[in-house]
């Protein structure tokens, strides 16, 4: 990186930190950071949309896609989430392998699920065997994105329902005297007035997501927890031009900080939203702004 | 082989007592259940053992952040802010390594790098920093009338706070307490996916599930398992969390008392 970097041996001190810092394998770890972001604004709106389906099946009609939308949501009750994580990686991989067997393997004899084996015809595997090392990167990263849409999507469910049933009665009643359909009403009137309900539930769930981002590790991806790992164990002269003895413990102890700054610069923007948008609000947290600027 | 000697041979695999060697082939429902039961023995224990220390060092930390006293009032901020801002799954691994590090300045920290400790120790200031949270915010809701009757009574200092500001704490941190005993339980699925070895494979219910899973390359079979352990373990917690909640408030009438209600479940 540096021009003074280029004999590793006989640096001291400073340089020979700064020439560690930012050898290649560090870089990619800095990527990773940005592997961690891009999941982030990747699933932050995804899982607002799983949420905000489910919570809308959860209030329909018609009874079959009820029972659909708060089984989803029940469901993330009483069940350790990191189960949740490693079922469906798997899961989503052999239903996605399944679908396209079916439709790419017509006239595929044998059974899928043979004893302890999954097999689907050479087509039909994701990615094709013959892919470079990208693809099936991206394809892990993929899955990783959609298992945690749909975990954060049912935790995004509950707040959207509490949310959907937090707008006051009489709002929707007007709109139904006013002669609205149930859809007008929804569209117009229950859905642009409960943001300001599900805000403080949709900011607690930002938060956990951003805890919830080392998880990534255990789906195979390689993320910050990954490298930290790889990084800080002991390295021997012989495989390295920078030996050191075993840093991990530094490694997780930047990793906290980082996370601990994260959440701390999210706490005070959610923060900053929130004054915002309660401002003028017929609530509590509106009605107190009211007063302390009187 | 009949289930009831897969029950005999692996039903305290975890603890290491009985057949050493997992199932390789040929894995029947029978084993599934059984090993995976055999793992929820320590996600009990973590579970139970963190509760119960965690507890009291909740009480201290929320007195803490409540004094008037910066030199109370800062380290339990600190601490509480350092728990509860950062991923459990960190915590733990940060933890172990330093434990490790631990082990070469003398043998008297060896216990801390096997999970049943150093885990335990993890799990342990980890709930303390959420319930003391919980219970701070109690603290702060007790009504003005209670302790202003306190100070009438002419209660002053341990008493006062022996008789009447605790079990008032308590008694309003109840409900959110339940659902923090849920989570923490949760969270000891993740002990054995962080740093901590499973030593001899004698891991919890979540690395047994694991192991079927990817033996088998089918997780339609041990994770509902799993999921159905730990929904009755929640539904247990529940009914005694519900049992020392109906005693805290025997006094109040039947109307104004405060029911649990659980909240659906939130990683750490």
């Amino acid at each position: 990186m540096f021009s003074f970097c280029s004999d590793p041996a006989t640096l001291e001190g400073f340089q020979w930190m700064a020439c560690y810092l930012t050898t290649g394998k560090h870089m990619s770890m800095y990527w990773a950071v940005g592997t961690v972001l891009l999941l982030l604004s990747i699933t932050a709106p995804t899982a607002l949309a799983f949420g905000f389906a489910g919570a809308s099946a959860a209030r329909s009609n018609v009874a079959p896609l009820r029972w659909i939308g708060k089984t989803y949501i029940a469901v993330v009750r009483g069940i350790p989430d990191i189960a949740f994580f490693l079922f469906f990686v798997i899961a989503l991989d052999q239903a996605f392998e399944y679908i396209r067997h079916r439709v790419k393997c017509p006239d595929w004899q044998e059974p899928v699920r043979q004893g302890n084996d999954f097999i689907v015809c050479t087509a039909a595997k994701l990615p094709l065997g013959n892919a470079p090392q990208w693809v099936h990167e991206t394809y892990g990263f993929m899955l990783a994105v959609l298992t945690f849409a749909i975990v954060f999507g049912a935790f995004a469910a509950n707040v959207l329902f509490g949310a959907m049933r937090a707008v006051p009665k009489g709002q929707l009643e007007t709109a139904e005297a006013y002669g609205m359909s149930r859809r007008q009403t929804f569209w117009r009137v229950l859905v642009p007035q409960m943001w300001v309900y599900a805000l403080p539930g949709l900011s607690n769930l930002w938060m956990v997501l951003i805890k919830a981002t080392p998880l990534l590790f255990l789906l195979g991806v390689e993320d910050i927890v990954y490298w930290a790992r790889e990084l800080g164990g002991a390295k021997q002269p012989q495989f390295t031009e920078y030996p050191h003895p075993d840093w991990r413990m530094w490694y997780f102890a930047a990793l906290l900080v980082f996370y601990l700054c994260f959440t701390k610069v999210s706490e005070v923007v959610l923060d900053k939203i929130m004054a915002k948008l309660t401002h003028g609000q017929a609530t509590s947290g509106g009605e107190a702004q009211r007063k302390a600027a009187a | 082989m009949s289930c009831w000697e897969t029950i005999a041979d692996y039903a305290l695999r975890s603890q290491g007592i009985g057949e050493r060697l997992l199932p390789r082939t040929d894995f029947t429902l029978c084993q599934q259940f059984t090993l995976i039961g055999s793992g929820m023995i320590w996600n009990v224990y973590f579970g139970i053992v963190a509760l119960c220390s965690g507890f009291f060092l909740a009480t201290a930390v929320a007195m803490g952040k409540a004094a008037r006293n910066p030199l109370y009032r800062k380290p339990a901020e600190w601490f509480i802010f350092i728990f509860r801002g950062s991923p459990l799954f960190i915590q733990f691994f940060f933890a172990y390594f330093v434990f490790l590090s631990l082990k070469d300045v003398s043998t008297f920290f060896n216990p801390l790098t096997s999970a049943w400790l150093g885990a335990l120790v993890v799990l342990f200031l980890n709930t303390a920093a959420y319930t003391g949270e919980i219970f701070y915010g109690a603290l702060q809701s007790i009504p003005k009338g209670d302790t202003e009757a306190a100070d009438a009574y002419g209660l002053s200092g341990w008493s006062r706070f022996r008789r009447v500001i605790w079990p008032t704490m308590l008694r309003l941190a109840w409900p959110a307490y339940t659902n923090e005993a849920i989570f923490l339980f949760h969270a000891t699925t993740l002990v054995f996916f962080s740093g901590f070895p499973a030593t001899q494979q004698r891991g919890d219910a979540l690395y047994y599930a694991n192991y079927f899973a990817d033996k088998t390359f089918n997780p339609f079979v041990p994770y509902p398992i799993l999921a159905g352990y730990f929904i009755i373990l929640t539904l247990i917690v529940i009914g005694i969390f519900g049992f020392v909640n109906n005693r805290l408030n025997r006094h109040l009438p039947q109307d104004v008392r405060k029911k649990i209600k659980v909240r659906p479940q939130i990683i750490r």
